[in-house]
């Protein structure tokens, strides 16, 4: 996914003269080729968060399209009050992309995991959030996001699915459950795969995005209305229950039952390893999700 | 209202006066009335019908807080009608306690929450010089208490090293900063590269040639130092 961000961006700066990237060292050597070529539309603030997002905030009031990056708890908890005022509140938009997800550099530990930054853009009005699942849908979702001029928050994962899906900005549904089914699964991004694994033998719809700000309220509601019951396994990537909000408004007119599964809020896991080791620890494993999905739609 | 009245540099205590409620005394207290009209009335190239043109020059109000002489002078200058000065600080009044750039026009930013206008002020001179506005100046007031900000030294720092000479920032010094800057505020700047110049926050004359000394290849620091 990585490298289809620097390429795609790479490609923009040719392209477009709005285009800026800011670094604060993260990949700068990946930019090398492109800060070479345009040294006044690259520019790396060495390791300065802070700075990296009032820059982008300075560039945007100037006409700018500021393409923000780093790893995703330097990008977005570090200097989240520069988000909310550098860029919210001056009105301004540009598109942030973050590497490491909850917790792809596990062997790192806590400092460099950052579960709660969907959470986190939660509490700020007027951002788009992309949580794509394949290196593809990265392409199609920055490329779509460089041409506006709006708040855009792209979060990368080392990992995702075998497939890109053909969503652009709201839930598709990847296999239909029956119209006795026992309820929809709604999985976000790279959770896929393992949520089509973990509910192979169930009689559920399961329902994919990679766009989870806005939230696709409408189509919710209308995948949950065909299916047999208003039973809702939402499955992110991040902190648990990061949407269940979203779904309680898009479900209100119906009395529904929903889950979330997601990055455990109880307990900061103090272990380092692979990200698979931290998925099995808070149940986003095909084995966690399928013991959960039948604990949730067959009681 | 426009024209000749409430447009000279002695209508300002009037016009904090409508804010303040307080003509006599809080517009003299008001540290940065003087750089403020200095910056408008003899160096900034910007008007109310240029307040929107990518050329204009900006100026960056960092610290945010005691906006009076802000909006004193912005009205004078014909940016704000001088009625909009009474409302302050109401619901529906586009001037609160902290200016929101979305409500006043001519201001360029929101500000309030000390440390965000010098890397939106470096971010704002890069962008221009990238598409070769490089007639454009960018002047941020800053406060010497907001420089505790850890966010300044990150700006001071990069500024100086990327060499951005369309970068000033007045630093206005009244000695509040709860532990002090051993050996003044322009060292903060020097030693990362800026030119550092030094006046009293009322004589014009000495803000003026500070503000406009040449400093090719190198951002511009202009402490200007107030006196009580």
């Amino acid at each position: 996914m990585r490298d289809a961000f620097v390429s795609t961006a790479s490609a923009a700066l040719d392209a477009d003269p709005r285009i800026a990237v800011v670094l604060a060292d993260i990949s700068a050597d990946r930019f090398a080729a492109a800060a070479a070529r345009y040294p006044e539309r690259v520019i790396n603030v060495g390791i300065r968060e802070q700075l990296m997002a009032g820059v982008a905030g300075g560039m945007a009031l100037a006409g700018m399209r500021p393409v923000v990056h780093t790893i995703a708890p330097f990008l977005v908890e570090r200097p989240f009050e520069q988000l909310k005022l550098d860029l919210g509140h001056q009105d301004t938009g540009a598109v942030l992309v973050s590497v490491g997800a909850s917790y792809d550099y596990a062997a790192g530990g806590r400092t460099h995991m950052a579960p709660g930054d969907v959470a986190l853009f939660d509490t700020l009005p007027g951002w788009t959030v992309h949580v794509p699942g394949h290196a593809d849908e990265v392409t199609r979702l920055l490329r779509t996001s460089l041409a506006g001029d709006d708040r855009v928050y792209l979060r990368l994962s080392e990992r995702g699915n075998a497939a890109a899906r053909p969503a652009e900005g709201g839930l598709v549904v990847v296999r239909s459950g029956s119209a006795r089914s026992a309820g929809v699964v709604v999985a976000v991004g790279p959770m896929l795969d393992r949520a089509l694994a973990a509910t192979d033998g169930l009689d559920v719809t399961v329902a994919y995005t990679p766009t989870v700000r806005p939230f696709d309220r409408a189509g919710l509601n209308r995948i949950v209305a065909a299916a047999g019951q208003a039973d809702v396994l939402l499955v992110e990537p991040y902190l648990e229950g990061t949407s269940a909000h979203e779904a309680a408004v898009a479900l209100g007119d119906r009395r529904h039952r929903q889950r979330s599964l997601g990055v455990s809020r109880v307990a900061e896991v103090r272990g380092y390893g692979s990200a698979a080791d931290h998925d099995r620890a808070h149940g986003l494993d095909t084995e966690g999700i399928a013991k959960a999905a039948r604990d949730f739609f067959l009681t | 209202m426009s024209g000749t009245a409430f447009s000279r540099y002695a209508d300002l205590p009037a016009l904090v006066g409508l804010l303040t409620g307080d003509e006599k005394h809080q517009a003299a207290a008001e540290s940065t009335l003087d750089v403020l009209w200095v910056l408008y009335d003899r160096i900034l190239n910007v008007t109310p019908e240029t307040a929107d043109t990518p050329d204009r020059d900006r100026f960056l109000l960092s610290k945010g807080h005691g906006p009076a002489a802000y909006y004193a002078v912005l009205a004078a200058k014909g940016f704000l009608g001088v009625s909009a000065l009474r409302t302050w600080g109401t619901f529906d009044s586009p001037l609160g306690h902290h200016p929101d750039r979305v409500l006043v026009p001519g201001v360029e930013i929101g500000s309030g929450s000390l440390g965000h206008g010098l890397g939106l002020a470096l971010g704002t001179a890069l962008a221009l010089r990238a598409q070769g506005r490089t007639g454009a100046r960018v002047v941020a007031l800053v406060g010497d208490a907001e420089l505790d900000e850890g966010s300044n030294h990150e700006a001071i720092a990069a500024a100086g090293r990327f060499g951005i000479d369309g970068l000033t920032v007045v630093a206005i010094d009244n000695q509040s900063a709860s532990l002090g800057w051993p050996g003044g505020i322009g060292e903060r700047f020097a030693v990362e590269g800026w030119t550092t110049r030094s006046a009293d926050a009322r004589d014009h004359e000495a803000l003026y040639a500070a503000l406009t000394d040449a400093h090719p290849g190198r951002p511009l620091a202009v402490t200007a130092r107030v006196q009580y």
